[in-house]
């Protein structure tokens, strides 16, 4: 098919996200007895399988595939049944602009800039990393500051080590993968510093990645000072309190001609704000009802454009559902508009849940509500509330903001009860 | 001779300090931890560690200069610096697939070094 001018489903990236959505909604179509489904990925780069291509650790797919593998090979998973379906796909093809009708305009060499009419769109964008100027360092801009994954990428696509004495400011999962990474190709890692008393990245990596080379993390942490005119010469790091501001007489200076920047990730949503897509403030994605469709119909959002994941097998399978309804819809349009509505909603330590509304009609026979938790909370009980009525109450030794926390709704739950608020919140008070 | 090891059992979120007291290469006590996970994971940490190492090596004629690369299984922590001495030298010519044997018996552990990602001829 050459002619891009009108397809059923559009889907926007071709990450682990996008894969997954593209599957699902190819085998719901077939399904339903479509002989050829019409779908359509575009990805913007010049290979499919998203940040998993850069991410030549293992410990992916424990889940899915029962095996860890890396991430080109998780990925690689995904893009043989892709192939294997026929499914259509753009490379190197970028997504300008898209609009509340389902208009998709993107552009790449071959087509130059072209509009496509979809009935449902999904989103599947990924995410980016936080940027160096959010986050307020003091001193002079030298060269050798580098956020984690530009690092991740020029050390493993490129070939090309940033540096050999390194200092790395926060201790997400990329910053503590990239420690280990330039260890092992020789550089000298003197520090990991922490903002907060606790890190974002996962037990697994801090061992594995830290301790098993005696790097140094010092929690509640930051740099307060970077010396070198045209590269990085030393880094200074001082302690704060409890308010986040450095305690004088704490500092510390490391010479290193490095600084890498693990500052967290922000879904990428320049697109959703352009079709006027409702977002939610906490976790900077769209808000989604239980099919995981935003608030215009016909465009669904998933994996880390909607919240950021730790876990692939997560974004493969919350992809997964979207995909499918994102099918459905092209297949029956926008059928249960009219039933019954529950919010969800967050209280006392749960920051946010994906999703925000549940529409039960329109819900399967279970539903996966994922959350994150604020702080880390040991010996504490998950309760989810049914308006005033306990219905959930389950005991977790420890939840905390780096782990993604989820409870399941059984359809027979929700069965003859008018509900108005689902309320998902943390009780502390046996901890 | 005792000897004392600290460990944080990466089992789960929890995280549980682990304290192992060992002597050569006897066990005499694993305490700190919450589940019997923990207790299993503390064993084979002390007694032989195995990591999967993961990595690059150069690619002539690719399309990109390097191509991932990982042990087929986990090897003794205690070679993966002699693991990497190897990688360093290794160079291939592409295409280079997924499974695609690069070593057969990589720092003498009797694991091979596989590819991990594909590599096209430029
Ligand atoms: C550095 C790092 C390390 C990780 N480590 C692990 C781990 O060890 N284990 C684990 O299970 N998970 C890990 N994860 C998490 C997991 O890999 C991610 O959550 C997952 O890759 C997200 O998938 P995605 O498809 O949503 O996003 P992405 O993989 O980012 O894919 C988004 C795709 O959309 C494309 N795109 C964006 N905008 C446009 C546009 N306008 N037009 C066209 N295309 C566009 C991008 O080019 C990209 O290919 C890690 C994540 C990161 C970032
Ligand atoms: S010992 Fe058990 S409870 Fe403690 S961290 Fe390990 S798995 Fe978790």
């Amino acid at each position: 098919m050459n002619n891009y001018s009108e397809r059923d489903l559009i889907i926007i990236g071709g990450g682990p996200a996008g894969l997954a959505a593209a599957i699902s909604a190819y085998d719901t179509f077939k399904a339903a007895g479509i002989e050829t489904p019409s779908i359509l990925v575009l990805e913007r780069d010049k290979v499919l399988g998203g940040i998993l291509n850069q991410c030549i650790h293992n410990g992916f797919g424990l889940h899915t595939f029962k095996e860890e593998l890396t991430g080109p090979e998780y990925a690689g998973r995904f893009i043989d049944r892709l192939k294997e379906r026929n499914i259509e796909y753009l490379l190197e093809t970028m997504v300008m602009d898209i609009t509340k009708d389902r208009e998709v305009t993107a552009m790449n060499r071959k087509q130059g800039m072209f509009t496509i009419k979809a009935k449902a769109i999904v989103l599947a964008m990924g995410c980016r990393e936080r940027s160096r100027g959010a986050l307020n360092i003091p001193g002079y801009r030298p060269a050798g500051i580098y956020s984690a994954g530009t690092a991740q990428r020029l050390v493993n696509i490129e070939g090309f080590m940033p540096g050999r004495e390194v200092v790395i400011l926060g201790s997400g999962d990329i910053g503590l993968i990239m420690a280990r990474r330039m260890t092992l190709e020789g550089a000298k890692v003197k520090v990991v510093a922490e903002l907060m008393p606790y890190s974002g990245g996962l037990k697994r990596n801090i061992v594995q990645c830290l301790n098993d080379f005696d790097i140094p993390l010092k929690l509640s942490h930051t740099v307060v000072d970077i010396k070198g005119k045209e590269r990085v010469e030393s880094v200074t790091i001082a302690q704060v309190d409890d308010k986040l501001k450095p305690i004088p007489g704490t500092e510390e200076e490391y010479t290193c001609d490095t600084l890498l920047l693990s500052c967290g990730l922000i879904p990428e949503n320049e697109l959703s704000n352009g079709a006027g897509i409702g977002m939610n403030p906490v976790t900077n994605g769209p808000k989604v009802n239980e099919s995981m469709e935003t608030d215009v119909p016909g465009i669904f959002a998933c994996g880390n454009v909607l919240h950021v994941h730790d876990l692939v097998d997560y974004v493969s399978e919350e992809a997964g559902n979207a995909g499918a309804h994102a099918a459905m819809y092209c297949l029956n349009g926008d059928k249960a508009a009219a039933g019954d509505i529950i919010n969800v909603t967050t209280a006392n330590g749960v920051r946010y849940t994906v999703p925000t509304v549940i529409r039960p009609d329109m819900m399967g026979d279970a539903l996966t509500i994922r959350f994150r938790v604020g702080n880390v909370y040991k010996n504490c009980y998950v309760d989810v509330f049914f308006d005033d009525e306990r219905i959930i109450h389950r005991k977790r030794p420890v939840v905390a903001p780096g782990e993604m926390e989820s409870v399941v709704i059984k359809k027979e739950m929700l069965e003859g009860k008018k509900i108005k608020e689902l309320n998902i919140r943390l009780d502390l008070n046996e901890g | 001779m005792s000897e004392k090891i600290n460990l944080t059992c990466i089992g789960c979120p929890l995280g549980c300090s682990i304290e192992v007291i060992k002597n050569g290469d006897e066990i005499e006590s694993i305490t700190g931890y919450t589940c019997k996970r923990g207790h299993d994971y503390a064993q084979t940490e002390v007694l032989a560690p195995v990591r999967t190492v993961t990595s690059t090596v150069r690619v002539k004629g690719g399309v990109n200069p390097v191509v991932a690369v990982k042990t087929r299984d986990p090897i003794p922590k205690s070679k993966i610096a002699d693991c990497m001495k190897e990688i360093y030298d290794i160079t291939v010519d592409a295409p280079v697939a997924i499974g695609d044997v690069l070593c057969n018996n990589i720092a003498d552990t009797g694991v091979e070094l596989v590819a991990s990602a594909n590599d096209q001829e430029l």
